[in-house]
């Protein structure tokens, strides 16, 4: 049975898309056949953070609409063995995403043997967004810990519990929160909020806490999901993260500053 | 100057004025999502009607559905000019 996972958040700029590429990539490290769907129509950026880009010959509307099949759309990825990803397409038609068509594709991937297929949500509560999440059986709500954030974050568990397919079912999402672009050392000196306050007001389970690290940044300019990056901090806690989706107890890292780390490296200069 | 104040001083209040606003935003939008839709129209509706006798402010009405067990209860609140 494939599982629909989302990724979502309301506000734009939180960390879908890092997030989407870091996990998708976590799941299929870890041996399961995974895809990966950029809904974010018009812009298209997927591609770009899984370095995929100059291989994109038919998108996620071609298939809809028929102009290409399903096999003929997906890419494979060049690093791992059991992932896909269907770009986006750059059409303006913001439409052209329909329920059914979504439906349709997702089946397909199901009945291919995928295990996990990852929405990659557009920012807004419009169509596009809520295209991404209708059909969803597991949420990952992203968050910063920031008010407006937060605050658009709760309008989405809003929507998850009231539209999507399973709630109109009468079931419910399994909802995720991850916390992406913490920062411990401004969290300490009371400047943001805690990973504690933002799980306290949206009441929902933590997945992770994903560290503000310039090891993003790089990710995305060489085209690597920032989960290969096996040294870097954001790596690390996004392959907690993936482990916890697989049903391991893991601890939550990188919630306090690195004090050690802030001495070693005085003691360096001074040396 | 005591020595907790000292604390108190250091560390900023943002996280904790952040918190505070946003619990209140929050609520309020939650027991805005649970009223049924047709509830904001009834509001604006019920206004036009109360605004035919007397000049109320927007904020002076308040319409609420409260659900107990199997009935629920349709309350209206106006506030009337002295
Ligand atoms: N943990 C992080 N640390 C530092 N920068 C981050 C982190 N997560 C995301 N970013 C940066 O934030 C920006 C927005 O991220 P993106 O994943 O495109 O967000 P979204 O898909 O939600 O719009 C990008 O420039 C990305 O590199
Ligand atoms: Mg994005």
């Amino acid at each position: 049975m494939a599982k629909v996972i989302v990724m979502t958040s309301g506000k734009g700029g939180v960390g879908k898309t890092t997030s989407s590429a870091a996990i998708s990539s976590g799941l299929a490290l870890s041996g399961h056949k995974t895809a990966v769907i950029d809904f974010d129509i018009g812009l298209r950026n997927l591609d770009l953070v899984m370095n995929c880009e100059r291989r994109v010959v038919y998108d996620f509307v071609n298939v809809i609409n028929g102009e290409a099949t399903l096999r003929q759309a997906l890419i494979k990825d060049k690093r791992c063995e059991n992932l896909y990803i269907l770009p986006a397409s750059q059409t303006r038609d913001k439409d052209a995403l329909t329920k059914d068509g979504v439906e349709r594709v997702l089946k397909e991937l199901a009945a291919d043997g995928f295990e996990y297929i990852i929405c990659d949500s557009p920012a807004g509560i419009e169509h596009g967004a809520f295209m991404a999440l209708y059909f969803a059986d597991e949420a990952i709500v992203v968050a910063n810990p920031e008010v407006s954030s937060v605050r658009d974050s709760d309008r989405i568990l809003g929507i998850l519990q009231s539209k999507s397919k399973k709630a109109e079912q009468g079931e419910r999402v399994k909802e995720h929160l991850l916390l992406t672009r913490y920062n411990p050392e401004r969290v300490e000196k009371g400047e943001m909020l805690a990973v504690g306050d933002v799980e306290e007001i949206l009441a929902t389970k933590l997945l992770g806490v994903i560290p503000e690290c310039s090891s993003v940044l790089k990710a995305s300019n060489q085209g690597v999901p920032v989960i290969h990056d096996e040294e870097s901090r954001a790596g690390q806690a996004y392959s907690d993260a993936v482990k916890r989706m697989l049903g391991e107890e893991v601890d939550h890292r990188f919630l306090t500053p690195d004090h050690k780390g802030l001495f070693q490296r005085l003691f360096r200069r001074s040396a | 100057m005591s020595f907790l104040d000292y604390f108190s001083h250091n560390k900023s209040q943002a996280a904790s004025i952040a918190k505070e606003r946003l619990q209140i935003i929050v609520a309020h939008e939650r027991s805005r999502r649970d009223q049924p839709e047709y509830l904001e129209a009834l509001q604006k509706d019920i206004m036009a009607v109360v605004r035919k006798y007397v000049d109320i402010d927007t904020d002076s009405i308040e319409v609420q559905l409260e659900r107990n067990g199997d009935y629920a209860v349709l309350e209206l609140n106006v506030m009337l000019p002295d």
